[in-house]
């Protein structure tokens, strides 16, 4: 009887199934990694103007006691792979903010940035690997069972807002307008999007908890198009907000599920691609939905599951090349290449 | 003539023990009484320990011995708590080959390991409450459960572990895994949950059964997992001091309770079957559990016990806290245990009666 519903909850026709499936091939094994090193939850993947591959993943932290406080580290990973595959090389090693990776993006300049969740730091290096920034700051150390050690970080004023400043609550994702000012998502316990310019001074910041316009639960990903308007994948509220480039809201874009990655193309004609991921404990939805920037959906591709083709919980889209997609899996641990064909 | 010298030592032994344990049945705490077998008058199946089975090389230590087993090629994998949980290959001499899974992510806390018909390896971890398939080269081709978010004041509130409805894809302490002849995979979860869950080969859910408590098809610490050629899957319902076992679709069969605590089961391969299940010596605090544990009986499918083997304690071929047997060939079976930090290869000589075929 329970396989039955279960069989019928599968084939439950889609709400979203209007949308035309757009044909792909899905390769898993494009990253060859070296004999001892493992990929983790792969939650960040980005692509250099080279077609350089770089891969933030979650390797595990460790804690030390110190006093009667534990302080953690070494959670998580950059590795760099050249466009065919093969591994170059280990960024970071050692990093002090590498603990819980969240994403990877490179920017104009080809630096690469690595938001940490768990840090709460987001870290620039360069081309060769060489740190260059930090934003934010890791707390000093952790408690199991209260507030966080040290710090305080992101937590006065309005709840859900922050204090001003890029004292970030748990960073989701980073973006950069044709200026190089850069646009933070501050999530998990903030709520909002920070602006700063591009040496990192802080401008302004936007958004509080709730589903109000301009309000946020989980902005998880956040992408800029050429013209500097800002698309916030606001994943606990079920909808991509659209902001100018000074916050203020223009309009969103529903009926694409949960997003919890967005990604816009380079180009003269950009596209935003989204991703309606499973949730970590279910193999439920998983496509990804190609759209024009106003919101028009053009097709989509993909479900959950374990196999090719399939999806586990896509973290991260890179689409510098609108028809050859790398998307970061959380429940998989792999990063899979995704060709689109014909569209 | 060896063997049959060994017989009668090992035959001689078993009886003096016998009579030692009846004689201290009057000392016996509460809980030595509850884990006593049944069927601890069972025959005692002649056997040794071939020293030095597995050989680590230097500067290589084995930590608690929490997982074995064998490949189709004879090859041995250990799973082992030791400052990190770690998963090592040797070859079928014994030679250390390799490690696996150096640093990987769902490597927090070892609780199984076993080998598949394609020889795919699948490490179960009640730290990260993960299991995790290897290919036989080593690399991860699947994952199922996931690693919990860190738990520190920054994150966002824990998911709420429901032992009502656990979900479908998230374990909570999960401790091991078993395939039927489709590729179908059964995982007990575990510690935190109390049930057994099955899954298509590709890991999609299919059905769960069992909750906590003790009425029959219930499970309390199902913490070990065996599946016969027919697809039946047995459980080490531990905390239940039964075994039980579900067909196909988990639907509950039948119970046996005569081989004390269950904490370790393994299904012979090949045309006849046997079961093996460990009443394991859990640890010194309560020594007088030593008198009543450590024995592994072996058993038809049916659960008609044939004899049994090991006692409690420290030397060859004893046991403390043996957490996992492969016995791919049922007269060889490889044993790692936790107290002692090692694995051990007994070699069994069952007479007629005790299935020597």
């Amino acid at each position: 009887m329970s396989r039955l519903l279960a069989a019928a909850l599968l084939f439950a026709p889609s709400i979203f199934a209007q949308a035309p499936e757009i044909p792909f091939t899905g390769q898993i094994n494009l990253l060859k990694l070296p004999p001892t090193i493992y990929m983790g939850e792969a939650a960040g993947v980005a692509t250099d103007s080279k077609g350089n591959i770089f891969v933030y993943t979650r390797t595990g932290e460790s804690a030390t006691m110190g006093g009667s406080r534990f302080f953690t580290h070494g959670g998580s990973r950059l590795f760099e792979f050249d466009r065919s595959g093969k591994f170059v090389r280990e960024i970071g090693i050692g990093v002090y903010g590498f603990l819980f990776a969240q994403s990877v993006r490179v920017d104009a300049q080809d630096n690469v940035w690595a938001v940490d969740r768990g840090s709460n730091t987001v870290m620039k290096f360069d081309g060769l690997g060489r740190f260059l920034q930090v934003l934010s700051r890791k707390p000093e150390s952790v408690n199991p069972e209260g507030p966080a050690g040290g710090g305080g970080r992101g937590r006065g004023g309005v709840p859900g807002q922050g204090i001003q400043g890029d004292n970030f609550n748990r960073p989701t994702d980073i973006a950069w307008d044709a200026k190089g000012n850069m646009f933070v998502s501050d999530s998990y316990t903030n709520a909002r999007i920070v602006k700063l310019d591009k040496t990192g001074r802080f401008i302004k910041t936007w958004g509080s908890k709730g589903s109000g316009e301009g309000q946020f639960e989980m902005p998880n990903s956040v992408a800029v198009d050429a013209e500097g308007n800002v698309y916030v994948a606001d994943l606990g509220n079920k909808r991509i907000q659209v902001f100018d480039n000074d916050g203020s809201f223009k309009r969103q874009i529903t009926d694409i599920g949960a997003p919890w990655a967005v990604c816009i193309s380079p180009g003269s004609h950009q596209y935003l691609y989204s991703s309606n991921s499973n949730p970590p404990d279910s193999m439920d939805n998983g496509e990804i939905y190609k759209m024009d920037l106003d919101g028009k959906i053009i097709g989509k591709f993909g479900s959950a599951g374990k196999l090719p083709k399939q999806f586990g919980t896509v973290n991260e889209i890179d689409c510098r090349d609108p028809n050859k997609l790398l998307v970061g899996e959380l429940t998989n641990w792999r990063v899979q290449q995704i060709s689109l064909t014909s569209h | 003539m060896d063997r049959i010298l060994n017989k009668l030592i090992i035959g001689a032994l078993f009886s003096v023990a016998a009579t030692v344990g009846h004689a201290q049945t009057e000392n016996l705490s509460p809980a030595a009484l509850a884990t006593r077998a049944k069927a601890r008058n069972a025959p005692g199946i002649p056997y040794e320990s071939v020293p030095n089975a597995i050989r680590m090389p230097p500067n290589l230590y084995l930590g608690e011995g929490i997982g074995v087993a064998t490949n189709s090629k004879g090859h041995i994998f250990v799973y082992t708590r030791s400052q990190a949980t770690r998963l090592f290959e040797f070859d079928a001499k014994g030679n250390y080959l390799r490690e696996i899974g150096q640093g990987l992510y769902g490597f927090v806390f070892a609780h199984a390991v076993r080998v598949d018909p394609e020889d795919n390896i699948w490490a179960v971890d009640e730290g990260s409450n993960m299991v995790i398939k290897f290919n036989p080269e080593g690399r991860v081709i699947m994952t199922l459960g996931r690693r919990p978010e860190p738990t520190d004041a920054l994150a966002a509130p824990m998911p709420v572990l429901n032992p009502e409805n656990p979900g479908q894809y998230i374990f909570n302490r999960p401790t091991d895994v078993g395939w039927d002849a489709q590729g179908n995979i059964f995982v007990t979860d575990g510690y935190g949950n109390s049930r057994i869950v099955k899954y298509d080969k590709n890991g999609r859910f299919i059905a769960q059964a069992g909750s906590k408590g003790s009425a029959p098809g219930q499970l309390n610490l199902p913490h070990s997992l065996a599946v016969d050629a027919k697809g039946n899957a047995y459980v080490a319902d531990r905390s239940n001091r039964r075994i039980e076992v579900f067909d196909n679709d988990l639907k509950f069969k039948t119970i046996y309770d005569n081989v004390g605590t269950p904490w370790e089961l393994c299904i012979s391969p090949g045309p006849h079957q046997y079961l093996y299940s460990s009443n394991s010596f859990p640890d010194a605090n309560d020594y007088t559990l030593a008198s009543v544990t450590g024995e592994v009986y072996k058993m038809e499918l049916d659960g008609t016990v044939l004899g049994k083997f090991g006692k409690a304690g420290k030397q060859l071929g004893e046991f403390s806290g043996l957490h996992e047997i492969d016995c791919r060939n049922p007269n060889e079976l490889y044993v790692s245990e936790i107290q002692l930090w090692r694995v051990q290869k007994i070699q069994l000589h069952p007479t007629a009666a005790e299935g020597s075929k």
